[in-house]
Formats: C-alpha cells, sequence, structure tokens
C-alpha cells in the first residue's frame, strides 16, 4: 500500500457517515472545550484564593492553604475519578450532571491550585508600599486589591499563567479516564480500529502542539496588550 | 450512601495495593535518577554553544514537552517493542518512558541552575586552569545542584503523581492497584477514595519536607 491510499483510509466511513477525520475533529473540539472550560473556572477560583492567600485574616489564609494543599496533592487521575465516580454516588445529585461538566470541574479545580500560586506570588511580589499606598488614599482593603493590587499583580502573573493554559491543553487528555471522546481517547480507539497507531498518535500529538502553541500565542499577545511601562517585559 | 469501611483493612494492602505501591515507588525513583543525569547532559549540551548539540537537545526537550503525558505514554508503549524488537510489558515500557520523558522537565531546571550561577564562577574556573570537563565538575553543577534541589525534588513529587497516567497502556501501579481491589471486591468507590487519601498523605508529607529544606537552604545562602 503507497503512502498516499494510507492516509486515504482516514476518509473512510466508519460505518455511520462518520469518517475518521470527522472524528478527530470533533474530538480535537472536546479537548479545547474541556479545555476552555476549565480553563475559565481556573482563572476565577483561582485568583480568589490566590487573593486570599495573602490577606491578613487567619481562617480565610488556611482555607485557601487547605485549598490549595488539598488540589495540588492528588493526581489529576484521581481526581477525575473523583467527581466521575465517587461524588456522584455520595450525592446522586450530581447523576444528572454530564460528565462533561464534572470532568470540567475536577480539571479547573486541579488547575484552580496551580494558578493560585501564581497569583499568590505575583501579589507578594509587589513592594508593600502598594498596600499602603492603598490605604493612604483612603481605599479599603477590597478597594486596594480590586484597584491597585490585582491589575498589577495579574499582569506579572502573565507568563506563568501562560505556560498553565498550555499545561491545560496537555492535561484534558486525563479527561479519556471519563470516556470522554476527546484527542487521546480517539488516539487510542482509531488507532486500535485502523491498526495505524504511528499514523494516529502523529495526527494527535500534532494537533496537541499545534493547540498548545494557539494558547501560547494568545498568551502572548495579551501580555503585549496590557503591559506596564516599566515592568516584567514592558520597557516598551 | 454509606461506606464499608470493612473494605480497608490488611488483606487489599497485601493482595492488591503493596504490589502496585512498590511499583510506583521504583518507577518514581528509577525516572527521577535516569531523569536527572539524563537531564543534566540534555543542559550541558543546551548550553554548551555547539550548534548541532544545542539543536538536538532543544528539540529533545520542547519536543516531548508540547505534547501531553498521556501521548507519550502510548507512544513509547508502540515504539519500544519496535525498537528493542521483543515485546516488552507495560511496566517495562513506563520506566523507559518516566526515564526520557521527565529527562526533559528535569534539563530545564538544570539549565536554569546553571544559568543561576554567576560568570564569575565559571572565569575564576578557568583562571585556575580548570578544563571545561572539570569546571562544570567541580565548580558549576555542584552549586547548581544545590540551588535546584527543592525544585528537583518538587519535580519528583509531580513525577510521582504523573506515574498514575501508566494507567492508559494498564500497567499495575499504585492507582490500578486500588482499582483492581474496588472491581474485585465490588467497592470502587471505597477504593478510588483510599487511592486519593494515600497519594495526598505521601505527596503532602514530602512537599512539607522539600519546604524545611527550601528554609534551610535558603538560610546558608
Amino acid at each position: 500500500m503507497d503512502l498516499q491510499s494510507k492516509w486515504q483510509i482516514f476518509m473512510q466511513d466508519r460505518g455511520d457517515g462518520v469518517t475518521y477525520v470527522d472524528w478527530v475533529l470533533s474530538a480535537w473540539g472536546w479537548t479545547l472545550s474541556i479545555a476552555a472550560c476549565a480553563w475559565v473556572l481556573a482563572l476565577l477560583v483561582g485568583f480568589l484564593i490566590g487573593t486570599l492567600r495573602t490577606v491578613p485574616s487567619k481562617p480565610l489564609q488556611w482555607f485557601s492553604n487547605a485549598w490549595v494543599e488539598l488540589f495540588r496533592n492528588i493526581p489529576l487521575l484521581v481526581q477525575i475519578f473523583l467527581w466521575y465516580q465517587v461524588l456522584p454516588s455520595m450525592f446522586p445529585a450530581l447523576q444528572q450532571v454530564p460528565v462533561f461538566a464534572l470532568v470540567v470541574l475536577a480539571l479547573g479545580l486541579f488547575t484552580s491550585a496551580r494558578v493560585a500560586e501564581q497569583v499568590r506570588a505575583g501579589i507578594q511580589s509587589l513592594p508593600r508600599g502598594q498596600f499602603m499606598a492603598g490605604s493612604a488614599i483612603g481605599l479599603t482593603r477590597p478597594q486596594t486589591y480590586r484597584y491597585v493590587i490585582l491589575p498589577m499583580a495579574s499582569r506579572i502573573v502573565l507568563p506563568p499563567l501562560t505556560s498553565e493554559a498550555m499545561n491545560i491543553i496537555k492535561n484534558s487528555s486525563v479527561a479519556f479516564a471519563a470516556g470522554i471522546a476527546e484527542l487521546a481517547l480517539y488516539a487510542q480507539q482509531a488507532g486500535v480500529e485502523l491498526s495505524m497507531e504511528v499514523e494516529v498518535y502523529l495526527v494527535v500529538s500534532v494537533l496537541y502542539a499545534v493547540s498548545a502553541f494557539g494558547v501560547n500565542r494568545a498568551m502572548a499577545f495579551i501580555e503585549a496588550r496590557v503591559r506596564v511601562p516599566g515592568y516584567v517585559g514592558g520597557s516598551k | 450512601m454509606n461506606l464499608d469501611l470493612s473494605f480497608y483493612n490488611w488483606e487489599l494492602i497485601s493482595n492488591f495495593v503493596q504490589k502496585g505501591f512498590f511499583f510506583s515507588i521504583q518507577l518514581t525513583l528509577v525516572a527521577m535518577i535516569g531523569g536527572i543525569v539524563l537531564g543534566t547532559l540534555l543542559a550541558m549540551m543546551r548550553l554548551s554553544g555547539i550548534k548541532p548539540l544545542e539543536w538536538i537537545a532543544t528539540i529533545y526537550v520542547n519536543g516531548l514537552r508540547s505534547i501531553p503525558l498521556v501521548m507519550v505514554i502510548l507512544w513509547f508503549f508502540l515504539l519500544v517493542p519496535f525498537v528493542l524488537g521483543r515485546p516488552v510489558g507495560a511496566e517495562a515500557s513506563a520506566f523507559i518512558t518516566f526515564t526520557l520523558f521527565e529527562a526533559a522537565y528535569y534539563s530545564e531546571i538544570m539549565r536554569a541552575g546553571i544559568q543561576s550561577i554567576p560568570r564569575g564562577q565559571v572565569f575564576a574556573g578557568q583562571a585556575i586552569g580548570l578544563s571545561y570537563g572539570q569546571n562544570m565538575r567541580f565548580v558549576i553543577l555542584p552549586q547548581a545542584f544545590r540551588n535546584m534541589l527543592p525544585v528537583l525534588l518538587t519535580q519528583t513529587i509531580i513525577l510521582f503523581q504523573d506515574t498514575s497516567l501508566v494507567y492508559v497502556i494498564g500497567a499495575y501501579d499504585l492507582f490500578k492497584g486500588f482499582e483492581t481491589a474496588g472491581k474485585n471486591l465490588g467497592r470502587p468507590i471505597e477504593a478510588y477514595l483510599a487511592a486519593a487519601v494515600v497519594y495526598f498523605v505521601i505527596c503532602f508529607a514530602l512537599s512539607q519536607l522539600v519546604k524545611r529544606l527550601q528554609k534551610k537552604i535558603a538560610i546558608v545562602r
């Protein structure tokens, strides 16, 4: 079989009007949807928890600390099983929730702990004078965070957040364990069905690399747009 | 929903979990040692100033870092038997995969470590007549290792968590041990919970130790 006809197998109908190309595109769509939804959740929760880690209140510090340690010290695969198997059997209401949402929760909260660590580091890297300046002009602490600290810190953490955003694309592959038809599951199933593992893995790997690179460029664009002159990467 | 606490007994550990636990630990240690050695070589290649070596190392590191570990595990499971010319089990394949994959991550840490050494140190080594190899061995690498030790160990904790992904090729690790027990004894929920607790306890304890070490090192420096 020559190379061209080998690749043409991808155009072959699987029997239900769906070709392997259709299938890989839908799998890519699942990968990107999981990653995008989980990323939004991770940013929201991560910024909240990361901020709480820097406030003076002991109970809030304890809570946010516990949050980070909990989600950081259990492997993602195990967390997926917790959301997809354990919690629905403990809380039957969760059985109505689609698996997609459960996986997004698992991946999003797992990543929120990492985002929170970056946000905390970003806030703590700001000079203490920024807090003092805030209170000197009569801002309350929440106002200081809202108008002074977080706008600065969120720009400082953009580079580490870029690598977390690329990680979330890669980590979404663990969703195969919950049976979601994303790229990693496609690789396993289509590889076996076609007996063309090398070609299928190659396609899937390229799609992952392209997605991660796309995220990288998007974040670099945002970084360039929002940079503050005189700060990290903002010399222009 | 009530948990069946009688699920947690010695039989569970000796019949199902122990074997997987030792595999996960072995895999972590082998990949850590092999990964750090190989990673250091890759880092030295990238900083060598010799273009072909730089390219090889850069392509290797960036290539492995741009695809998910799940795919890397699948790739190696496919390719290792092909390269070796004979079928290998999922466990043997995992050792090779994790060593080569983690090397990419350790090499980035070692590169940062080597670059964190002031250039004056390199010049000082050259001034007293050390060769490149001697300079690396006696001056640069010992300091780079010391500075990067907490980061290397944190990466090892992540590595330990990542070993659970050998699930994709069906290797029998710590997680698989719990899952098998849950399936065989009809108590999957208890099994997954126990797996989460065991991973948490191990990783949390290790990360606290790393934190302590970090403080110790920070004081001396």
